[in-house]
């Protein structure tokens, strides 16, 4: 199997459904689909009889607060242990509707997953049969992994990146 | 099923069911976290599970610190086996900076490991015979994860969150010391262990306990993300070690013991299995544990050595950059993964070129398969799901991060 033949078969299978694709720097087939299709398509690659992604590796999501409109990825990895493959799902969503269908039904490991999710970036997986938050007291009001929240008081001075020649994330680039 | 509706039935029953908090400290709960256990008689109903006692955002902790102070935050993962979420995490930011390691350090790496999944599987085993009732086994191999935690101690310095190892390779070639504990570890380790296994393996009063207690089948296991030992003992031989082969375990011959019930009693079988598998392991990698350097050749991942930080203008310029974390990361993304004490232990790391991990989400295999727990202690005797409990190896470093 290789990232080629995968890719070939969701276009043959699937045409349309996947909006970008890319293998990955550490080489794993990467795509991006929609919310609308995202549950007939994870049900469409474990179920099918060649791709057979049967397990559900992990599922999280990432904050780009400044790429307008797809503030949110959420992540899903998928493994085909058969032929020991994996696959690597992503699904773009706006900060202020972040709806995207729940795949509990598809496996109940996404359950706890999807509850941390919701719990750290505010997701919102519907159909979920109990979406509250897992990690973090009950009365949390904010989603603590989302960007605009600093580690620690933003007040302090004597820890500030730009004494160091350093503007946060603005990384340089790899030489 | 048949007992679901059984109990649902009785559920409308006036004052027959009772409500039992077991935890969230509890000594048989061996950790943090609270089930809220809905009772009939000594029978569980229903069980829910609350988690994040003690939770320290370990995510976004992360996305804050420098490559190399990561690290300490991958020992309070799975506490039992620190050695494993160490290198772990190294061989991500390895596999994203595209460092080669030197075979030596692979095969010590490998040694270390394999002493670490020894050191945890001991514990989760001893613990079953303490909550079946059998205290001795837990005293005689404590004095044995002892020696292991004394090895720890001369590869690194401590014992319990190890820190161990670096990016790039080791933080030290093996001391004397270590060799010869090694050695003797080696040799005194097999027999005690055996009479360890010989207490419980065909143990009546333990095969009671155990046999049948907190099944899972195989489809089921898999659906709920199982991996590890869990997973095995319901029978699929699905292990990282083998299918994604990391610091050179091809080399090695060793096999996957797999469970056919997914029970409590099988769980400490593919336990049991595995040290003797992680012996062979290791004795393979110190017979033929190559000659070379500990550490790959990477001055801009690696700390010089202290002399020539003091001596050596190059080196002392290296010694700054990485403390100060400044080394050149590429953009990228990478999932690694190893096979942890509990199972498949994941690094989705996410850089944009920074100092710092842009994202980094860890795979925690305690916290995907103990929502399973419920459905797995339905039905059953109270003394049971404390059984199941223990011998699904929950830490709670792991479960909450």
């Amino acid at each position: 199997m290789t990232n080629e033949l995968i890719h070939a078969r969701i276009e043959q299978q699937r045409p349309g459904v996947v909006v970008r694709s890319e293998s990955a720097y550490d080489n794993m087939l990467t795509v991006e689909t929609t919310r609308e299709h995202i549950y007939n398509f994870l049900k469409f690659l474990r179920d099918d009889e060649q791709l057979q992604f049967n397990f559900l590796t992990t599922l999280c999501a990432v904050h780009y607060p400044d790429d307008q409109g797809r503030e949110l990825a959420t992540v899903y990895h998928l493994h085909n242990w058969r032929q020991n493959f994996r696959i690597r799902v992503k699904v773009f969503l706006p900060v202020d509707d972040p709806h995207i269908p729940t795949v509990t039904s598809l496996w109940p490991a996404a359950n706890w997953m999807e509850r941390e999710t919701y719990d750290f970036y505010g997701v919102l997986f519907d159909g979920h049969p109990n979406l509250t938050r897992i990690l973090n007291v009950e009365d949390m009001e904010v989603f603590p992994l989302r960007k605009e929240f600093k580690l620690e008081d933003g007040t302090r001075t004597d820890k500030d990146d730009r004494f160091f020649g350093r503007d946060g994330h603005e990384g340089r680039e790899f030489e | 099923m048949q007992v679901q509706s059984y109990f649902s039935q009785l559920d409308s029953l006036d004052g027959e069911l009772a409500t039992l908090n077991l935890g969230p400290t509890h000594p048989a709960t061996h950790g943090i976290f609270q089930n809220v256990l809905k009772m009939n008689g000594e029978r569980i109903v229903s069980a829910e599970p609350t988690i994040g006692y003690i939770h320290r955002a370990f995510e976004k902790l992360a996305e804050h610190r420098p490559y190399n102070q990561i690290t300490p935050i991958t020992d309070r993962l799975n506490y039992c086996s620190s050695p494993i979420n160490n290198m772990g995490w190294h061989m991500t930011v390895e596999k994203l900076a595209k460092i080669e390691v030197p075979k030596r350090a692979q095969y010590m790496r490998v040694i270390i490991m394999e002493l670490a999944r020894i050191a945890d599987h001991l514990i989760c085993n001893a613990v079953i015979g303490v909550d079946t009732g059998a205290l001795t086994g837990f005293t005689y191999m404590f004095q044995e994860r002892e020696r292991i935690y004394e090895m720890y101690e001369e590869v690194c310095g401590t014992r319990l969150t190890t820190n161990v190892g670096r990016i790039g390779g080791m933080e030290r070639d093996f001391s004397p010391a270590f060799h010869q504990k090694l050695k003797t570890f080696l040799k005194s380790f097999p027999p005690k262990f055996e009479e360890f296994n010989n207490l419980l393996e065909r143990n009546r009063i333990f095969m009671d306990r155990t046999i049948g207690a907190g099944p899972i089948g195989a489809e089921r296991a898999m659906a709920y993300g199982f991996t590890g030992p869990n997973l095995r003992a319901a029978g699929i031989d699905y292990d990282v070690r083998v299918m994604q082969p990391y610091s050179s375990y091809e080399d090695f011959e060793f096999i996957i013991p797999v469970g056919t019930q997914g029970d409590t009693y099988d769980r400490f079988m593919v336990r049991q299995e595995e040290i003797r598998q992680s012996l062979r392991i290791i004795n393979q990698a110190y017979a033929n544990l190559p000659e070379g350097e500990y550490h790959a050749d990477v001055p801009d991942y690696y700390l010089p050595p202290k002399d020539d930080v003091y001596t050596k203008m190059e080196a002392l310029i290296y010694h700054f950059k990485i403390v100060m974390g400044e080394v050149p990361i590429p953009k990228g993304e990478v999932y690694h993964c190893v096979e942890g004490g509990n199972g498949e232990l994941g690094f989705y790391l996410i850089s944009d070129g920074g100092r710092q991990p842009y994202r980094l989400h860890f795979r925690r295999p305690c916290f995907i398969y103990y929502q399973a727990y419920p459905e797995m202690v339905k039905g059953s005797m109270l003394s049971d799901a404390i059984l199941t409990m223990s011998s699904m190896n929950v830490i709670a470093g792991e479960l909450d991060a």
